[in-house]
Formats: C-alpha cells, sequence, structure tokens
C-alpha cells in the first residue's frame, strides 16, 4: 500500500492533519485531495505542499461537514475518479465543556462535528474502499474519548463515538484489505488548544504528533495513542474505580 | 504563559496569541496591545519580549506560498524556518544566500533583526536578498513593501516594530550542493588575524574565526570556505543531534571551566588544521546539533556582546576589548570574531556594516560582569561603534543613540501598536 498514491484528508487546515500531508508528500510524488470548509485556507495549505513536492498532484474541495448528503456526493465523486488509498479524517473543534452544558445548541454542535460527522465519512469511505478491494482508514478520536470526564465530557463523548464506530468497522472489514487506524493524540500544541497552552497544560509538539500518526498507520496498527506514552496513562485511567476516579480533579 | 529568549535572562508572564498563518490578520487585530512578534526566542535579549503583554507567536505561520526554481526567488510567510527553506531547495539547487550562525530562525526574525553570516563581504546581510514583504499595521492596513521604500528599509532590521511581518518574497542563491571547501589556520596574534581576513575576503565567500579571549596576544583559529564546485563531494555529517539534558544549578562555563576549555579546542582545532570538504550544516550551524545549549549557563542565563567598530579602529579596539576581557578573568568560550565587508545596508536600523565584529558569551553575574561591559562599552564607544540590538539585554542608551545615527528617521516609522521590552528600555515607548 506504500507508497499511497491517493490519499484525501477531510479537516485538511487542521495542524495535525497539515503535518501528516507534509510527511505524507516527504520524498515521492502523491496525488493528495485536501478537504475542508473554507477555500482560502485550503489554498494556503495546498500551495505550501505544492512548493515542498513539486511533483505532487494536490486538489482541494470544500463540503459541508454537516450535511451528510454533501459527504455522500464527496466520497461518490472521488471514487468515481480514481481509487482511494488513504484517507485521514481529522476535521473537529475543541469546546469549552461549560458552554456546551450552558447552550444545549453548543452542545449539540460539538457532538456533530466531533462525532456523528466523522463517522459518517468514515461510513462513506468504508464501503467504497471495501468494493474496490483495498485502503487504509484513520480517524483520530481522542484520549478524552476513553474515560467520561467533567473537564470535557461533551467532546469526549463525541471522540468515544469515533472509538466504537471505529471498533466496528474494524471488525466488519477485517480479512477485506481495508484496514482501519483509530488515532487517540493527547493534548497537541495547536491553534485548536491555545487556550489550555496558556493555563500551563504539557504539550505534544504537533510535528511529534505527525509522524507517530504517519508511522503508525503505516505500520497498519488499529490502535495509535500519540505520544506513546498515552497508551499506558489511559489505560490507568480507565480501569480507576468510580469511587477514586470521581474524586479526581482532572 | 512564561516566556524567555535565547539567553534565558528573565521568565516573565506573557499573554500568548498563536498566529496560525491562515488567518493571520484577524488575531493580530484583536488581540491587545501593544505586543510584538515572537518566532523562535533565538535573540539573546528583550528585542523579542513584552514582559506582562502580548506577544504574536509566528511559529505556526510556517508555509511556502510560492517557489520558482528558474529564478530562485521563494515567497513564504514570516514563520518559515530557515531550515525549513535550506531543506526544501537545495535539491532544486538553490540555498540561502544568507544565513546566521543557526539555521532553528524564522524569516520574519531574519529581517527585524537584519542577520548576516559568514559571507557578509560577499553578500551583505539578510535584507539584501529581500525582494518584498508583506506588513501587516495595527491599523488593519497591509502593505506590500519593496526596495526603495522608506517603510522597506525601517523594516529590515526594525526589530518588528514597524508592523507585523506576515510573509517575504526571498532571491535565493544558486549552489550545486550541500558542500563547501574549506580550510582551517591557527593564528597567534591580532596582526596574524587581520591579514588573514585581508588576504581571504576575494578569494573566500566564507570566513569566520574563534578567538581566546583569555590569551591575551590573541590566538585563534581561522576558518574560511567556498561553495564546492559540481562533483565534489564529502563524507555526510552524522544526523543525530543531542539535547542539553538539563539546566545545571550552576553555568558550566565559569572561571575554572575556561582555560582548559579554550587551551583544548585551540589545540584539537590546530592540529586538525588543512583542507577539507565540508557539509553546510556543521560548517554554517556547529550548534544546531546540541538542542538547547544555552542550558549550560545555567539558570541565571548568560549575556551575549556583539560590537561592531568601524574599520580604522578595528585592530586597537578588538584589542583593548581582549586585554580588558582578558584583565577582567571573566571569558567567553564562544568568542566570534570577523570582519565585515563594504556593503551599506538597507535597513535604517541594521547592526553590520563596514569593520569588525567580536562576540563574546558571559554567564550572567554581578557587579564584576557589569563592570566588564561598561569597560567594553567605552571602547566601543569611543571607536564610533555599535551593539547588536538583536543580541542585546543592557546596552546603555547613549550607546544605541551613537550606534544607531538612523534613528530619528526610524522612529517615524514604527507602529503605536507595537512596543517590546528592547523598545521601551533604549526608545522610551
Amino acid at each position: 500500500m506504500y507508497p499511497a498514491k491517493h490519499v484525501v484528508i477531510i479537516g485538511a487546515t487542521s495542524a495535525i492533519a497539515e503535518h501528516c500531508a507534509r510527511l505524507w508528500a516527504a520524498g515521492q510524488p502523491v496525488s493528495m485531495t485536501l478537504v475542508g470548509r473554507n477555500a482560502s485556507r485550503l489554498q494556503a495549505i495546498a500551495a505550501d505542499l505544492k512548493v515542498r513536492t513539486p511533483t505532487s498532484q494536490i486538489d482541494i474541495l470544500t463540503v459541508d461537514f454537516a450535511s451528510p448528503a454533501a459527504i455522500h456526493d464527496l466520497a461518490e465523486n472521488l471514487f468515481a475518479q480514481t481509487a482511494v488509498d488513504l484517507v485521514l479524517i481529522a476535521h473537529g473543534t475543541l469546546p469549552i465543556q461549560q458552554q456546551c452544558q450552558d447552550d444545549l445548541q453548543e452542545a449539540e454542535n460539538a457532538l456533530y462535528i466531533n462525532g456523528i460527522s466523522p463517522a459518517l465519512f468514515a461510513e462513506a469511505f468504508a464501503g467504497r474502499m471495501q468494493a474496490q478491494g483495498f485502503g487504509q482508514i484513520g480517524l483520530i478520536g481522542s484520549v478524552a474519548g476513553d474515560r467520561g470526564r467533567k473537564s470535557n465530557y461533551t467532546y469526549g463523548a463525541a471522540k468515544g463515538l469515533v472509538t466504537r464506530f471505529a471498533q466496528g468497522l474494524q471488525h466488519r472489514l477485517a480479512g477485506s484489505g481495508v484496514q482501519v487506524s483509530l488515532i487517540k493524540p493527547g493534548p497537541t500544541d495547536t491553534p485548536m488548544t491555545s487556550e489550555f497552552k496558556a493555563k500551563g497544560t504539557k504539550m505534544a509538539s504537533v510535528e511529534e504528533v505527525a509522524a507517530g500518526i504517519v508511522n503508525g498507520m503505516r505500520a497498519g496498527r488499529d490502535v495509535i495513542y500519540v505520544p506513546g506514552k498515552w497508551k499506558i496513562i489511559m489505560m490507568v485511567i480507565r480501569h480507576l474505580p468510580a469511587f477514586i476516579f470521581n474524586r479526581m480533579d482532572i | 504563559m512564561k516566556l524567555s529568549s535565547w539567553g534565558q535572562l528573565s521568565h516573565a508572564e506573557h499573554r500568548v496569541m498563536l498566529l496560525d498563518g491562515l488567518a493571520p490578520g484577524q488575531d493580530f487585530l484583536a488581540s491587545a496591545k501593544p505586543g510584538i512578534a515572537y518566532g523562535m526566542g533565538r535573540s539573546y535579549g528583550d528585542v523579542c519580549l513584552n514582559p506582562g503583554g502580548t506577544v504574536w507567536q509566528t511559529g505556526r505561520m510556517d508555509r511556502f506560498m510560492h517557489f520558482d526554481p528558474a529564478s530562485g526567488r521563494v515567497r513564504c510567510q514570516a514563520g518559515v524556518l530557515l531550515r525549513e527553506i535550506q531543506q526544501t531547495m537545495l535539491p532544486h539547487g538553490w540555498m540561502l544566500a544568507v544565513s546566521p550562525g543557526t539555521q532553528i530562525v524564522t524569516v520574519g526574525g531574519a529581517i527585524a533583526n537584519d542577520v548576516h553570516g559568514k559571507n557578509h563581504h560577499r553578500y551583505g546581510s539578510f535584507g539584501h536578498h529581500v525582494r518584498e514583504f508583506t506588513l501587516l499595521r495595527s491599523s488593519g492596513e497591509q502593505l506590500a513593501c519593496q526596495p526603495g521604500d522608506p517603510l522597506f528599509a525601517a523594516t529590515i532590521g526594525g526589530l518588528g516594530l514597524t508592523g507585523l511581518i506576515l510573509d517575504a518574497t526571498l532571491q535565493l542563491k544558486p549552489v550545486y550542493g550541500p558542500w563547501l571547501e574549506t580550510e582551517t589556520l591557527a593564528y597567534d596574534s591580532l596582526d596574524a588575524f587581520f591579514q588573514l581576513s585581508a588576504d581571504s575576503e576575494t578569494d573566500w565567500e566564507h570566513t569566520v574565526s574563534w578567538i581566546d579571549c583569555l590569551a591575551g596576544e590573541g590566538r585563534g583559529i581561522f576558518m574560511r570556505g567556498n561553495p564546492a564546485p559540481a562533483g565534489v563531494v564529502g563524507t555526510m555529517p552524522a544526523r543525530r543531534s543531542r539535547r542539553m539534558p538539563l539546566t545545571p544549578p550552576v553555568s558550566l562555563v565559569n572561571g575554572l571551566s575556561l582555560r582548559p576549555f579554550n587551551w583544548l579546542y585551540y589545540h584539537l582545532k590546530r592540529a586538525r588544521a588543512g583542507h577539507q570538504v565540508e557539509h553546510y550544516l556543521p560548517f554554517n550551524y556547529p550548534l544546531d546539533n546540541l538542542l538547547e545549549w544555552n542550558r549550560m549557563y545555567g539558570p541565571r542565563g548568560f549575556y551575549q556582546y556583539q560590537s561592531v567598530v568601524p574599520p580604522q579602529h578595528g585592530l586597537a579596539a578588538t584589542r583593548a576589548m581582549l586585554e580588558a576581557i582578558a584583565a577582567s578573568g571573566q571569558g567567553s568560550f564562544l568568542a566570534v570574531l570577523k570582519t565585515f565587508g563594504g556593503m551599506q545596508s538597507v535597513g535604517m536600523l541594521s547592526f553590520a556594516r563596514p569593520g569588525v565584529t567580536l562576540a563574546l558569551d558571559f554567564p550572567a553575574g554581578g557587579e564584576r560582569l557589569q563592570k566588564l561591559f561598561a569597560r567594553l562599552d567605552a571602547i566601543v564607544r569611543e571607536a564610533g561603534g555599535a551593539i547588536y540590538c538583536g543580541k542585546d539585554a543592557r546596552m546603555p542608551q547613549d550607546l544605541f543613540v551613537s550606534g544607531y545615527p538612523r534613528l530619528a528617521e526610524f522612529l517615524k516609522f514604527r507602529d503605536p501598536g507595537i512596543s517590546s521590552a528592547l523598545s521601551r528600555r533604549l526608545m522610551g515607548s
């Protein structure tokens, strides 16, 4: 499967996705389709990739992440043109928990953009990859999806949905030639988290996280914690009994 | 969050705004002012700091915008690292015409400090190779500035005070590859250094020297290099980089360590003197492989003192400064001595100018160090020289005013929404 010939990135303006794109484009020419909401932002990223890898083909597409019909059409059109070897589904926002509690519209938006929308993209690509008999899906979940916590359970619940969805796809697609990687980044130093960094949360660099994702997908791993230490941390967190966990201020 | 610069002299609270380069104008205009742009924090003193205020972090404005492999012109956002340009353009046969001693700095920072390298006598400073940049003023005005515009000359070397640099177009220099033909020579007096410099300027693109500032007579190592012609290939340097793992409780550079350090360095280098084919990475950026080397100066940090004095006073002033340092016994391991060529810099506040530049690191200290600085300042002042703002955290205001004769002209172009610790210290606002 490597080097991947046609890579599609959903949410390509996210910092993690952009750095994955740079790594996939480094060295060998690829064909890459960048999908996002804002054309001018996508163009800036495409222009950068074109300079880094002049022989690659970089296309951009805009889509409404909240429209099942638009997601369907996007996948339909992409596969009608050419096979897709790899799709990274990376879009999302980091909502402020208190706002989700105070405003149900905010909560719905957060659940949709971080949970339902990525699941619909995965569904749209899974069936078509199954039909072509090969492909790889990278779904960005989060360590926040491993256990609900008071500081971000709306976001965590959405990412938990992504986790179960990825598990189901892995079960369904076992032996089909299509591989699904569930990616769980820890706190990463990106524009999305800059509010939290200001409060002193220690974060991994986006370069390190992107390298972990690209290497993990290259190795075909089903679950990729980046950085790797989060695998152990979250194993402990998941197994803490409720009477201890519920007293912790995390 | 707490923010510092390379000298680690202060760790004050700052409000950090991360500009992502996709809508940098909006973030910049919406933020609390005044602030100052902060790239990689590789300047040594307070030029990039604004304690208690805002900094606009530009590291994520790291996209290339256009590259023409035929002409060697690249347009990129201001947060792109010089390292990215070198790595990305080298396969096309182009490299930066001017690069400082580290490539882990942003294009915006290189413009704001109008940095120079080992090839000043041939290629001038960074600003000579900037063809255009986009400047965002805090009024919201976006301006495309080109050589010849007064705002261009104010912004090159303008310490980030004329607006936020969004992107820049640079003219690169054609190269055959990453290799340099170099020669290392030992010298044992300042006269010999000046002779070597004069002899090397016509035939060598790069010249630089390390000087043992504790050996009063001016003992040192002179390095010179030229881009290797096609077909000349050396051995690839090891790619592994090391990190200074922790900040030691006291500076590792001190009165006990310095003499043996310098003695050993001089004799090791002298033993290996001669011709070599070297990769540009170890030749240009010898310290970039030791990440966070600034930690070796301990928790109190360090000062870098970089001066320039006009050519006619070069020998006398340099000798006086070295004698003052040797007499004080507080020396510097990384002491760099170099002659600048005759090219006039582009910027109103550019540091590089015809003459001799000496750069020295000193672990932060008390009264004795301040006395030494005062003595060095007096020598620079008397010679009609200047101190490099990008390295400075302490120069007296009168030395700044006398060292930068175009200051009054510059001040007219300042952006009222921008201020740094350095600008308040030296310009009053």
